[in-house]
């Protein structure tokens, strides 16, 4: 991150971190409003955006990047978090945004959802939860109701809802928060926060589907700020994110665990050194 | 092929010898000692490790094989069973076949050998390698078994004792384990049976003592490759084990993920970060990787992926060799998507087929699959300084701010100029849907055509030169096999060829994109081939029939694992067909 750096131009605007690729989303998408947030959370750390990767596995949410103007990664559905491990890990000097949705990051990617907590590389990693699967049109996802009728589960699954903050926090998430797409301004200053922070942060936001979870509209009337500041006590963060309502916003843990270890040192040796081993 | 020479393997035998015990015996140590000090003398050779199913004290075996020149791989027979308890080792008993002139040596205190062993009409000999190493106090039986072995073998008793003491730390352990050397030294003095070695030849190379997984993990290191993202397998652990220091020391970086659809995927990251990227597995582990290694054709990201094979389906037999994933690694993939596919020859060629995957991957921007194996990678062998390949293997990146700029331009070569995160004005987004030149994601059917073709392209005419098979010898027959199999049948064809007794052989080095052309130019002259492969569907075969026009006359050798090929056996069956 080139937070020192002393620009001897103007801060860049949102508009700089737009690409001018048009999304495919359907009008009134939440992901709109993230995608905003996004744009206003880089230009409030005036990151140069081709020193930022944004990383996203398969989904309606997992279109982020290319409508970014920052290099971009849209790999595999459920995949997002394990390539960006990988380049961040490689890259170190990149700031490494991942993007996507429940379904991506729950279900399919769960496992990596576990062990990027634990791991704790410096990612932010940014989940448009709209407890359905958008893009294969309308299946319930680890965050649906039990009692959500669709096609595929006619009379609802019957199956708990997964609680995405309260495993990120057990996992060892160093930050953890709930945004809404409904108030853009708040979930940029959100993920900005998440950017700064060290180690593996992650930004639950809430982002209606309009078109198959169109009651999600009413979660505008439902979200309210967080009434306390963030704490450092895994404890009682957990404690509180299992007793709020869900509609509770803000940052609501932000941990000092130690970093991720494993980054590239500088080289001792060279490549003809380790051939020593193998000389008779 | 001025760098990648094969080993020369000669027609003629050298010593073999197993050394057997239940777990805890320390035969696994004797063995190593042996060839160490083998080395020492300035001898080569290799050893195979073999062991139970059990995780950890189960019987185990070291099958070695000395030679004064370089050898890659074991031979019909062994001159001498050297078995520190009987416990389990009558397990072994198929991969340790023994002849009339062979000598069976036991614990004296274990009475006679099991039948299975003395059916081959083998001497049988007690020596009493518990008691003598408890009359030495302080000194373990094995190292009286390491003497006895290394005397039988014609090796130098101060080769014995120097290889001793490069592993034993306190020096009473020193002084005692010398003693006990020379009392098995000793006991072996008039066991015969064992033709001794004789001197070894002027040596001018360095010379080093590796294994196969080490070898992939240095040759994919040579190649640029600092990155690498894995999870445990057998038998491919033991080159992740080694990279994981050796990265660290010269600076690139190895995460163990939490499973191989984490471990390709941050491969894949890592390459798209400019970062040369490798990871390596067994069957059970390249099944998963197939959906991310599509991702690397569609995104036309480098990565490299050593499939170490192991007895399939399924779990299989994990610690056994064979060659049975050859059709999921040429045809596994979904959709259209071409990619590399390589086979190491020998041990010491794992270094210089991985470094080549390396480069071929960086410089065409795809996938690279390396198909070593459990005997490749779990055997160590003393093999001549692998020299390091002279490969372009830079990939293309833009310059900063290249005008128009577009990832994936329809160029020619078909390889378009990859930018790489933080170089200004080329900012993309790298994408596993199909998309336009300019990377935006597209279903047309004329972008899907063009990238289609513009990858099949930069796979088909590339350049590949010299290195796409090892081509030996002449004659109207042809034996035409890969990767381990090829060092049974490299070394039948020399047994025939000093009978006077003419095959040609064609050892595949690059397996995909098969080299039709000059695979057909080799053939010039040649009236039948015999495919040898180590696997029950005989899948190289298959796939040669797929794509090359064979001769009419073709017969296949194909057994699965996991008893490795024997150069008797495809001796005999090659002079057999060619009779025919
Ligand atoms: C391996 C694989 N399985 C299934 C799919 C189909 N698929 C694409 S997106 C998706 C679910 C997306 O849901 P979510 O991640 O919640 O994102 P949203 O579309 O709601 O933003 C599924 C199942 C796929 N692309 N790949
Ligand atoms: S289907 Fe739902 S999540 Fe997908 S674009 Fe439409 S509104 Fe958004």
């Amino acid at each position: 991150m080139d937070l020192a750096e002393a620009p001897a131009r103007a801060p860049r605007t949102a508009a700089a971190y737009k690409s001018s690729y048009k999304p495919i989303w359907c009008p009134g998408c939440g992901d709109f409003s993230v995608l905003s947030a996004i744009t206003k959370a880089l230009a409030k750390l005036d990151l140069t955006p081709e020193n930022v990767a944004v990383v996203s596995g398969i989904g309606c949410s997992s279109r982020i990047p290319a409508y970014t103007s920052c290099y971009g990664f849209h790999g595999v559905h459920g995949r997002a978090l394990a390539a960006a491990t990988g380049l961040k890990v490689a890259r170190p000097d990149l700031t490494v945004l991942v993007t996507g949705g429940d379904g991506d990051g729950y279900s399919i990617g769960g496992n990596h959802f576990l062990h990027a907590c634990r791991r704790n590389v410096d990612l932010t990693y940014v989940v448009m939860d709209n407890h359905v699967y958008g893009m294969t049109k309308g299946q319930p996802s680890p965050t649906t109701e039990p009692d959500w009728d669709s096609k595929l589960s006619p009379g609802g699954t019957g199956v708990r809802a997964f609680h995405p903050l309260v495993i990120a926090l057990a996992s060892g998430a160093n930050f953890v928060a709930r945004a809404f797409s409904g108030d853009p301004n708040g979930t940029a200053e959100v993920i900005a926060q998440a950017i700064v922070h060290p180690g593996f942060s992650f930004v639950e936001v809430l982002s209606p589907c309009v078109t198959f979870r169109p009651e999600q509209r009413d979660w505008k009337d439902a979200v309210h700020p967080a009434p306390v500041e963030a704490t450092d006590d895994p404890a009682r963060a957990a404690r509180r994110i299992m007793t709020d309502d869900g509609f509770n916003l803000g940052v609501l843990y932000k941990g000092n665990r130690a970093p991720y270890k494993g980054y590239p040192a500088p080289a001792r040796a060279g490549v003809a050194d380790l051939e020593k081993e193998f000389e008779l | 092929m001025p760098n990648a020479s094969p080993q020369k393997t000669h027609a003629a035998g050298g010593v073999s010898i197993a050394l057997a015990g239940s777990g805890g015996s320390g035969v696994m140590t004797a063995g190593t000692l042996l060839l160490t000090a083998a080395a020492g003398a300035g001898y080569y050779g290799l050893m195979v490790r073999t062991s139970g199913p059990q995780i950890r004290g189960g019987e185990a075996a070291a099958l070695l094989r000395i030679a004064p020149h370089p050898i890659d791989g074991l031979d019909d027979r062994f001159d001498a069973l050297v078995a520190l308890d009987w416990g389990n080792v009558q397990r072994f008993a198929d991969e340790i076949p023994l002849a009339a002139h062979s000598v069976v040596v036991g614990e004296e205190a274990e009475g006679e050998a099991p039948e299975i062993y003395r059916a081959s009409g083998a001497r049988y000999v007690a020596v009493p390698f518990k008691k003598t190493a408890k009359s030495i106090a302080g000194s373990w039986a094995n190292m009286v078994a390491l003497g006895f072995a290394g005397a039988l073998a014609g090796l130098p008793r101060e080769a014995l004792h120097e290889a001793a003491k490069g592993t034993l730390k306190k020096a009473e352990t020193v002084a005692a384990n010398l003693a006990a050397i020379d009392a098995g030294v000793a006991a072996a003095q008039g066991v015969g049976g064992v033709t001794p070695l004789p001197p070894p030849g002027p040596r001018s190379r360095a010379r080093w003592l590796i294994s196969g997984n080490e070898a992939a993990g240095f040759g994919a290191i040579r190649g640029g490759v600092r990155f690498v993202a894995a999870y445990p397998i057998t038998p491919a652990t033991e080159m992740l084990e080694w990279m994981a220091p050796a990265l660290a020391k010269i600076g690139g970086a190895l995460v163990q993920a939490e499973d191989e659809l984490a471990s390709v995927n941050m491969i894949v990251g890592a390459s798209y970060g400019g970062v040369p990227s490798l990871t390596a597995t067994a069957g059970p582990g390249l099944a998963l990787m197939t959906e991310g290694i599509g991702l690397a054709v569609a995104s036309e990201t480098p990565i490299v992926v050593v499939d170490v094979m192991r007895g399939g389906p399924s779990t299989g037999i994990p610690a056994k060799s064979e060659q049975g994933d050859l059709a999921i690694a040429t045809q596994g993939l979904h959709g259209d998507a071409p990619h590399l596919v390589l086979a190491p020859t020998s041990i010491a060629d794992c270094v210089a087929t991985t470094q080549w995957a390396v480069a071929l991957a960086e410089k065409l921007q795809a996938p690279a699959i390396v198909l070593s194996d459990q005997f490749l990678g779990q055997s160590r062998a003393v093999v001549d300084r692998p020299d390091e390949l002279a490969l372009d293997a830079k990939r293309i990146v833009p310059e900063p701010n290249a005008p128009d700029y577009k990832r994936y331009r329809d160029t020619p070569s078909g390889v378009s100029p990859m930018a790489v995160p933080g170089n200004p004005g080329t900012v993309y987004t790298a994408d596993g849907l199909e998309h336009s030149e300019g990377g935006i994601p597209s279903g047309n059917v004329r972008d899907h055509q063009l990238q289609l073709d513009k990858r099949a392209r930069k796979i088909a005419q590339h350049d590949y030169g010299e290195r796409w098979a090892d081509v030996e010898g002449e004659g109207e027959a042809a034996v035409i096999t890969f990767g381990s199999a090829s060092i049974a049948a490299r070394e039948a064809v020399a047994r025939l060829a000093a009978q006077g007794v003419r095959v040609k052989l064609i050892v595949l080095r690059l397996i995909a994109p098969l080299r039709t052309a000059e695979l057909a130019r080799a053939l010039d002259g040649v009236s039948r081939v015999l495919v040898v492969e180590q696997n029950h569907s005989a899948q190289f075969h298959r796939y040669l029939r797929s794509l090359a026009d064979l001769p009419a006359r073709q017969q296949s050798f194909h057994r699965p694992g996991p008893l490795p090929l024997r150069p008797g056996e495809l001796a005999e069956t090659i002079a057999a067909w060619r009779n025919a």
